[in-house]
């Protein structure tokens, strides 16, 4: 690209430039060095623009903006430590006698998968650590990719344009889970043939197709010998292509759209304050890459993960109190151990399991369905076609943040459920008093949580409009020379103050008339309807950040006790530039 | 004084007072909760002596001829066995009603004054002895075998490495660790409270001492995977994660984050 500015030496301009100096080229040797690789490598990659335009690239800071990135290394470390268990796995399930080193299993019948991962923990150099740093990565990488996702929620991130990046993560999240599962069943230990005993019967339990599903992927009755090896080919070749097909595509779309940044003096829908990758970024974020490192290695040397030689190699006839899946397919099996078995019944001569079917089939996709669609809906209650940039503080959308309040609540009494049983042993209670209490509470608990959560937004959304208009309360009361008493408020500064203020006041979408002037009714009365009484729901309610008319009238005479004459003058030299403040942040000093 | 008074709006103002209060409490707590009574009783070792003990000991819920009342079963014909087990492992004389006896980590009686009562119960109708001490110390068990009769036959309550596991109600299957072989040994041939029987027929003596074998070496094993948390599986292990994997990685990330460029 570079040569082709030069390469046409006859062109007339370049006769108004012939007295251009030539830049020097960089005299420390190192330094050409450098550029003649990177010179020759542009040539032929043309990579310095696109390289140039990411290292430019800026990024705010924040230390919830890296809980994705720890999601990104845990993937990373799993990569590694999983390629460094395929060399020793045997995905069999061909029958064999262990006469490894570990005592407590000699001479007992086990597959060929579970007795490679007992060598692997006890017989490669390093194979238990590696063994214990990709469980616990895993467990990692899906806790920080949950919490991510509820950073991005609860702060409105996956509004325009970011809504296909918000469903592109959620499909991340889900497969997750899956890629998860299927490692958790690979060992072939009693805990993971429990596990896949129970997804056979999940499979099962849809009507009609259940029996055919279930024979297609198990070739044949449970368990067979073709689960382990197609479970293996899809736990380290199909998903994690596709994972990191669309985690790439997740971060070139961050690239594409900047990263969102916390509003503040001086941050608008139109820049990033922050700093650029090269060198800020790079070195923060390769630094926080080995500290991920260091820290799931330190965990994975301290505290055991899956001790499968414990467990035992898998049989169909026993089964372990205590059997629970990964804690991030909790909610899933907590949703089995509450469902009631009446949902169990016989119609036609056939089975109905909706017992199981409602917890095991159609809660992940209809939980990843409500959460990919959310951006959506808001969008359309709102009405709201702008791009943002800004993230909301979460107070400042009650109902937002109450109705994710509300989910998250009913997806932890769903995760809590499934360890009722150790609930009941580790607090002694009774199993039933634990499991109905939950079943009630995963109904009642949401919309309390909801409420209680709006109310709270509320209530800190009037402490700040209060502290914008009337102060800090500094605690020091004076008394006037006629003997009042008042408590001094000491105004806010107005760079603490633009936080207060800074966000869009929220409005109800007002129906517009469902009949013309005609009489003719509108053919979309119905959906006005319905998106103006959602509107009214989000934001009925809902209190607007402080103008600067109030602020003004709050100052001149909101408060009488308060007019002495050195407050008063520090008000009067805010004021001014407070008239613009809604409209221009003011500028860092 | 007045150091503190202007501390006192300190964010940590709140958790510190939170945890004097808590510690104050639990001073409190230890300091005034009533001590156990100790019920010493004179040592025996005839039937008689056992049926005195029994009277003095068990008869307000078992009855008078052991006949069994309301609060407590018949016991006639559950042998020595089940006696040793149930007052050798503190479970009887139960402090309080409750679903299901708690095993307690101080026994009352000594081993001569449990074996009268044995004597007493046994001689009112043929049950289970007191099992050999060839079958109940574990020694020469095999204990890959024991592993897989365990799996089989009890970890589907007591938890695949002995840890306990939940039952209806409110009674649950107790942790196996560091108990008497001759505990387990009894426990099996008598089922106590809600555990099946597993007579010879089901369970050999040689293969009850293969599990008592297998039990032993979970007591005795090093976690070679390091904290094993329990042995309780994924439930404490996510917990973990949540705790402490991901405060450490926010804390680390606040600290980065805190760092400036």
């Amino acid at each position: 690209m570079s040569s082709n500015g030069r390469s046409g030496s006859a062109d007339p301009i370049d006769r108004l430039r012939k007295d251009d100096a030539t830049p020097e080229a960089p005299t420390a040797p190192a330094l050409k060095a450098v550029g003649g690789v990177a010179g020759w490598l542009d040539d032929r990659t043309g990579a310095a623009k696109p390289v140039g335009y990411l290292m430019k690239k800026v990024f705010p800071e924040h230390w919830s903006f890296m809980l994705g990135e720890v999601a990104m290394y845990s993937m990373i470390i799993c990569l590694l430590s999983g390629t460094f268990l395929t060399f020793w796995f045997v995905p069999s399930a061909g029958q064999v006698v262990y006469d490894g080193s570990y005592l407590p299993l000699r001479g007992i019948t086990m597959s060929e998968a579970f007795r490679s991962t007992v060598d692997i923990s006890f017989d490669i150099r390093g194979g238990l650590l590696i063994r214990q740093i990709h469980h616990w990565a895993a467990l990692m990488f899906i806790v920080a990719l949950s919490v991510h996702m509820l950073r991005v929620f609860f702060t409105g991130a996956f509004r325009k344009p970011r809504e296909i990046n918000w469903v592109i993560g959620c499909i991340l999240s889900m497969l997750a889970l899956v890629e998860g599962f299927a490692g958790y069943s690979l060992p072939d230990d009693l805990l993971s043939g429990t596990g896949l005993r129970a997804a056979e019967g999940f499979m099962r339990s849809v009507p009609v197709l259940g029996s055919y599903l279930s024979f297609a992927l198990f070739d044949g009755p449970f368990p067979g010998e073709a689960i382990i090896p197609r479970l293996f080919s899809i736990h380290v070749l199909l998903l994690p292509a596709i994972l990191v097909g669309l985690f790439t595509a997740h971060i070139g779309l961050v690239f594409v759209h900047k990263h969102t940044q916390f509003p503040g003096p001086g941050r608008t829908n139109d820049n990033v304050v922050g700093f650029p990758v090269m060198p800020v970024y790079a070195a923060k974020a390769g630094g926080f890459f080995f500290i991920v490192f260091g820290v799931i290695s330190l965990i994975s040397g301290l505290v055991t993960i899956n001790p499968i030689w414990a467990y035992g190699p898998y049989d169909p006839s026993p089964v372990t109190a205590g059997s629970q899946p990964d804690w991030y397919m909790g909610f899933a099996d907590g949703a089995l151990r509450l469902l009631p078995g009446w949902l169990e019944f016989t119609a036609f001569g056939f089975t109905f399991s909706f017992n199981v079917m409602i917890g095991a089939i159609l809660l992940i996709p209809v939980m990843y369905g409500l959460m990919a669609v959310y951006p959506f809906l808001e969008r359309w209650v709102t009405g709201d076609t702008r791009e943002h940039h800004l993230l909301d503080r979460p107070r400042n959308n009650p109902t937002r943040t109450g109705l994710g309040m509300a989910a998250l609540t009913a997806y932890g009494v769903l995760m809590f459920a499934a360890g009722n049983d150790l609930m009941a042993i580790k607090l002694h209670l009774s199993i039933n008093d634990i499991t109905h209490i939950l079943r009630a509470a995963f109904f009642i608990a949401p919309p309390l949580v909801f409420w209680v959560t709006k109310r709270i937004c509320l209530s800190l959304q009037r402490k700040d409009r209060d502290l914008v208009l009337h102060g800090r309360e500094t605690g020091r009361i004076i008394r006037t020379a006629d003997g009042k008493f008042f408590e001094q408020h000491e105004p806010l500064d107005e760079f603490t103050r633009w936080n207060l203020v800074q966000h869009d006041p929220h409005e109800v979408l007002t129906l517009e008339r469902a009949t013309d002037e005609h009489g003719v009714v509108s053919p979309t009365a119905r959906k006005d309807k319905a998106r103006s009484a959602l509107s009214r729901f989000y934001f009925s309610d809902s209190i607007n950040p402080v103008t600067p008319a109030e602020l003004a009238a709050a100052h001149h005479d909101g408060h009488g006790h308060e007019s002495i004459g050195a407050i008063e003058a520090s008000d009067d030299e805010t004021r001014p530039a407070l008239e613009s403040a809604r409209r221009e942040p003011p500028k860092r000093p | 004084m007045n150091a503190l008074a202007a501390r006192r709006r300190h964010p940590a103002a709140i958790a510190l007072l939170l945890l004097l209060g808590l510690i104050l409490t639990g001073v409190a707590y230890s300091t005034f909760a009533p001590k156990q009574a100790d019920a010493a009783t004179a040592a025996a070792s005839s039937v008689e002596e056992g049926k005195k003990l029994f009277l003095a000991n068990c008869a307000t819920c078992h009855g008078l001829q052991a006949q069994g009342t309301k609060a407590g079963p018949a016991l006639p014909g559950v042998g020595a066995a089940a006696v040793d087990f149930q007052m050798g492992t503190g479970r009887m004389p139960m402090a309080a009603p409750n679903v299901q006896a708690p095993r307690a980590d101080e026994v009352r009686f000594t081993q001569e004054q449990i074996s009268a009562v044995a004597a007493y119960i046994a001689s009112l109708a043929p049950g289970p002895a007191v099992p050999d001490a060839e079958y109940t110390t574990g020694e020469g068990g095999d204990v890959a075998l024991g592993a897989e009769l365990f799996r089989v036959n009890c970890a589907m309550c007591h938890n695949f490495a002995g840890s306990g596991g939940a039952l209806t109600r409110g009674k649950y299957a107790p942790a196996l660790r560091d108990i008497e072989g001759k505990h387990i040994y009894e426990a099996m041939v008598t089922g106590p409270q809600s555990m099946p029987v597993f007579n010879d027929d089901n369970i050999s003596p040689e293969a009850k001492n293969d599990i008592v074998a297998y039990l032993h070496e979970v007591d005795k094993q090093e976690n070679v995977g390091g904290m094993a948390l329990g042995n309780l599986g994924p439930v404490s292990e996510g917990l973990f994660v949540w705790i402490f994997g991901l405060g450490i990685m926010v804390g680390f990330a606040v600290w980065l984050g805190r760092k400036a460029a």
